[in-house]
């Protein structure tokens, strides 16, 4: 039986846009992974974050500032329809600075976005070490100043994925867990043609496909003329035990969650798809948080792991619809949190309409494409 | 602080100090980790303590763990680099020449070893028993009275009953009966028809003369000794409020419920498998044995180059058999390490392979006379499977429904598995709940990926790494 | 719970849980001193805060947990007792740094 849409991963990126097509009234069926896939979705802060996002891009800060705001409504729907609270909080943001290139860097990149135009810089801000002592006592005194943005804020990923997964089943979306693509066919040609998407454990035909699988896309681009120029970028995570409150705001790179554990990260390296762990990085982290925060000190690490981020050569979001074989999309990002309301809310509805790639223009992937010389 | 080495051998149970003196006699440089303050593991735990200043109660723990204090000598007689109260947390891949690091914190400070061979000597652990109410206080394993009457001549007061089948409780019976601590009653969840079973088994018992006489002894003991025993039972489950108070259960097609003070619970033994999965080797389910065992060639290497299980963490054969398995990949390892001919290593081994014959050849025998439990998979709906973070089997198949497929996502979904205890209670009873739920075979449901640190660690330990 | 085995040559131990002062014997460990000194419960369960008291003894299930001379987290089934040792209950959660008022995140 053919559904409207095929959504390939189930991750936080293809879970927000089945909401919002089921909202809109579309049939669906999510084909997902199983138990040891990448998952991004499961690697990572729970940042719904706004500063830094769009520097060289006015139109991605703009669309970051605006799932920022669209989240608060989106929390609230979540809980309304599933019972489940997945913690949203929008306090604002630090990104804490030990070293003065790092400051000067943010200092930089604010002012390049303030002359971008459109939202700017997204009132971020700069702020001396003693005010940020001042907003978080237990900030240290290596830290010189911070970065500060008061539209940042966090939520507890695996709960909106979990609210998100309930929700579809409850529009009875037909979810399929353990089924990894391996190709995708499409049917004829032109707009009503649709798709046949080949799976290890049966067929399934739609009118639509969008290929939201993270790392996993970029290998079924081509079957549907889609370009996906997207990869691996590894960073390690360390999870601590439990401890009382210790911040006001979200800091970029020590997470404490509402059962009070704090998450530490954040580290690059391009290592391809390998989800090893790297003590050296781990050394890292660890390193980088007790600097910052030194009450750190005596807390446990009770699990550390390594994840892959989804990563365009610029950071940006790559949205795209096939001109070849219109129908298929394509819609990767490193921020699947940060933009999964608006991924729910704003992107999904014009899966229903035409002219995508007109509206997502400043996404599409055709940015990176080198200028032909004739 | 860093320091290099030919051997790490992790655990200073039976085959980590086997392993560990017949490398270090072929002329190995062995580091030997243990997280307890003596050698001897659990199944000789505090052995040299108890002969030193309790020589009084040799005499009522039994020849099996009298037997400790000649493998703790002849381990002390060896130049090792032995480091007790070393708990190793990350094992990492091969790095430059093919050496590992297997780094540990001792006295809240972080040591790096790397080592070209790591032995995982981490034997096993008390297959966890989910009954309902088994987190009550006053509930805990057959295992755990012995530790504590072992290290500290501790014994359970109130009334006792032990709760479950196999050759531990067995021998814990005999023990407590030989120290005159009172037990009000033994509930043996051994199916009936165990001879049956175990039938076709029974010569290889016959092999194992020893141990079977000596089984047969604690048997006679617990037997004669006025203890009533409750068999066949089934059904446990403990009750109480803040505490155990008592324990119901069905025997012999009535329904008895005991006061109880203490229940020692027991379902058998399974390989404690945490190390071996951190470094990711390859595991594969014993459908007899119920758990999961490295997969090791004939030498205990895992798919792992350079990295060994041996002793019972790659699968139940008892402490003898663990001296002998030690000893071979003890010898395998200085063979490679080019410390031996292969000539001089396989006339020792083959001696030894002989011996672990004779030693674990009842092994077949009492799996099937105390078989596995088959009911955990079919757990009721209320009964907590993670302790730590308090998930039922009824959470977990329900997140199964909403599309759950193994261990990993039931971690994210319900966090089970991801409290201190890192998945040791519940990984068992996780793979057994889901591939009775799904139909699929515990090898396809799979476990729990295992990430370091293999115990928790100080951020400020962590900080001042001496790797890469 | 739990009681001794008489053994007058055995050398008392004395340290202190919540700050009581608890006899022990060289070589207990930490876990079992506890519990022949009538101490069931060690730490709370984190979700229900139901009590909670060892399971295994031997260092996998982490119902032992406590503090000792300010370090958190050591397992009390793996340490020998040693004179004026300072023990205490294992907190749920760690008290570190300054606890700030209001919105945590």
């Amino acid at each position: 039986m053919a559904t409207d849409f095929i959504i390939i991963g189930g991750g936080l990126v293809g879970s927000a846009l089945s909401h919002g097509l089921l909202k809109a009234g579309a049939t669906v069926t999510i084909l997902d992974e199983g138990d040891l896939a990448y998952r991004a979705s499961r690697g990572n802060f729970g940042l719904v974050w706004v500063q830094s996002k769009g520097d060289g891009m006015p139109e991605y800060a703009q669309w970051s500032r605006e799932s920022s705001d669209l989240w608060v409504d989106f929390a609230r729907s979540l809980g309304e329809a599933t019972g489940i609270n997945v913690g949203h909080h929008r306090p604002g943001g630090l990104e804490l600075c030990l070293e003065p290139e790092e400051y000067e860097a943010f200092e930089t990149s604010i002012k390049r976005m303030h002359n971008q135009g459109g939202v700017g810089d997204n009132d971020r801000r700069m702020i001396s070490g003693d005010e940020v002592r001042a907003m978080e006592p237990n900030v240290g005194p290596e830290v010189i100043g911070a970065a500060y943005c008061p539209h940042d804020g966090i939520v507890n990923p695996l709960l909106t994925l979990r609210a998100l997964h309930r929700i579809a089943a409850n529009a009875k979306a037909d979810y399929r867990a353990d089924h990894r693509v391996e190709r995708i066919i499409p049917l004829g040609q032109g707009q009503n043609g649709g798709f046949r998407v080949v799976t290890q454990r049966g067929d399934f035909v739609a009118g639509k496909v969008i290929l939201a699988a993270g790392n996993g896309s970029a290998a079924l681009g081509a079957d549907v003329g889609l370009d996906i120029p997207v990869g691996p970028e590894r960073g390690h995570i360390i999870v601590t035990e439990r401890t009382r409150p210790l911040f006001n705001h979200v800091l970029g790179q020590v997470r404490q969650t509402d059962e009070g554990t704090v998450m530490l990260g954040a580290t690059k390296e391009s290592v391809g798809f390998d989800t090893g762990f790297n003590p050296a990085m781990i050394r890292k982290v660890a390193s980088n948080a007790v600097r910052k925060i030194p009450a750190l000190k005596g807390l446990r690490m009770i699990r550390s792991w390594s994840a892959l981020r989804i990563m365009s050569p610029d950071g940006f979001p790559v949205y795209q619809e096939s001109d070849e074989h219109p129908g298929a999309y394509s819609i990767s990002c490193h921020s699947g949190v940060t933009l999964a309301a608006a991924h729910a809310v704003s992107l999904a509805p014009r899966l229903l309409q035409p002219g995508f790639n007109d509206h997502y223009a400043a996404f599409s992937p055709r940015r990176f494409d080198v200028p032909k010389t004739d | 602080m860093s320091t290099e080495m030919d051997v790490v051998v992790i655990g200073a149970g039976p085959a980590g100090m086997a392993a560990a003196a017949a490398a270090a006699r072929a002329g190995a440089s062995v580091a030997v980790l243990d997280e307890q303050p003596a050698p001897g593991g659990q199944i000789y735990r505090a052995v040299e303590a108890v002969q030193r200043n309790r020589p009084a109660d040799m005499s009522f723990m039994g020849s099996a763990y009298a037997h400790g204090t000649k493998v703790t000598e002849a381990f002390r007689a060896v130049r090792t680099d032995y480091r007790p109260g070393a708990t190793v947390w990350h094992i990492g891949a091969f790095g430059k020449g093919k050496r590992r690091d297997v780094v540990m914190s001792r006295g809240g400070v972080a040591e790096t070893i790397s080592a070209s061979h790591v032995v995982i000597a981490t034997g096993a652990l008390e297959r966890p028993v989910p009954i309902p109410g088994w987190t009550l206080p006053g509930v805990m394993s057959v295992g755990a009275v012995q530790s504590a009457l072992k290290t500290s001549g501790v014994y359970p007061s109130g009334k006792l009953v032990l709760a479950g089948s196999g050759p531990l409780m067995l021998q814990l019976a005999a023990q407590l009966i030989a120290a005159h601590v009172p037990i009000e009653a033994i509930v043996d969840t051994t199916p009936p028809g165990a001879l049956a079973r175990a039938f076709f088994h029974l010569p290889f018992a016959f092999i194992s003369g020893e141990t079977l006489m000596k089984g047969l002894q604690l048997r006679k003991t617990v037997m004669n000794s006025g203890v009533p025993i409750y068999s066949g039972a089934s059904h446990l489950a403990a009750h109480g409020e803040g505490k155990l108070s008592n324990l119901s259960f069905t025997s012999a097609g009535r329904d008895i419920t005991l006061d109880a003070d203490v229940v020692a619970l027991h379902e058998g033994v399974i390989p404690n498998t945490q190390l071996s999965r951190l470094v990711d080797a390859e595991h594969r389910w014993n459908d007899v044995q119920r758990c999961f065992h490295p997969v090791t060639d004939q030498w205990g290497e895992t798919t792992e180059p350079g990295v060994y299980v041996t002793g019972d963490g790659g699968g139940i054969a008892g402490g003898l058999a663990a001296e002998r398995s030690g000893t071979i990949t003890g010898l395998a390892i200085a063979r490679r390490l080019g410390l031996m001919e292969d000539s001089a290593r396989d006339l020792v081994v083959e001696e030894q392979r002989l011996r672990r014959f004779i030693d674990s050849a009842i092994r077949g025998f009492l799996d099937r006379y105390y078989p596995a439990p088959s009911w955990i998979g079919v757990a009721a709906d209320d009964v907590v499977l993670c302790r730590c973070e308090e998930v039922t089997a009824g959470q977990l198949r329900e997140a199964m429904a909403h599309g759950c497929s193994g261990p990993n996502q039931a971690k994210s979904f319900l966090r089970c598995g991801m409290g201190p205890c890192q998945g040791r209670m519940c990984a068992n009873s996780v793979t057994e709940v889901m591939a009775a739920q799904s139909g699929a075979s515990p090898d396809q449901v799979g476990a729990f990926r295992i990430r370091p640190p293999a115990k928790p660690v100080t951020l400020a330990e962590v900080a001042s790494l001496d790797v890469g | 719970m739990f009681q001794r085995l008489t053994d007058p040559s055995r050398k008392p131990v004395s340290f202190r849980f919540e700050g009581q002062e608890i006899e022990g014997a060289e070589g207990d460990t930490v876990a079992a001193a506890l519990l022949a000194a009538g101490i069931t419960s060690l730490k709370d369960a984190p979700a229900s805060g139901s009590p909670r008291s060892p399971y295994c003894m031997m260092g996998v299930c982490f119902e032992c947990l406590v503090e000792i001379d300010g370090a958190g987290h050591q397992q009390a089934c793996l340490i020998p007792i040693r004179e004026g040792m300072d023990v205490r209950r294992h907190l749920a959660a760690q008290n570190i740094g300054e606890a700030v008022a209001g919105d945590t995140q």
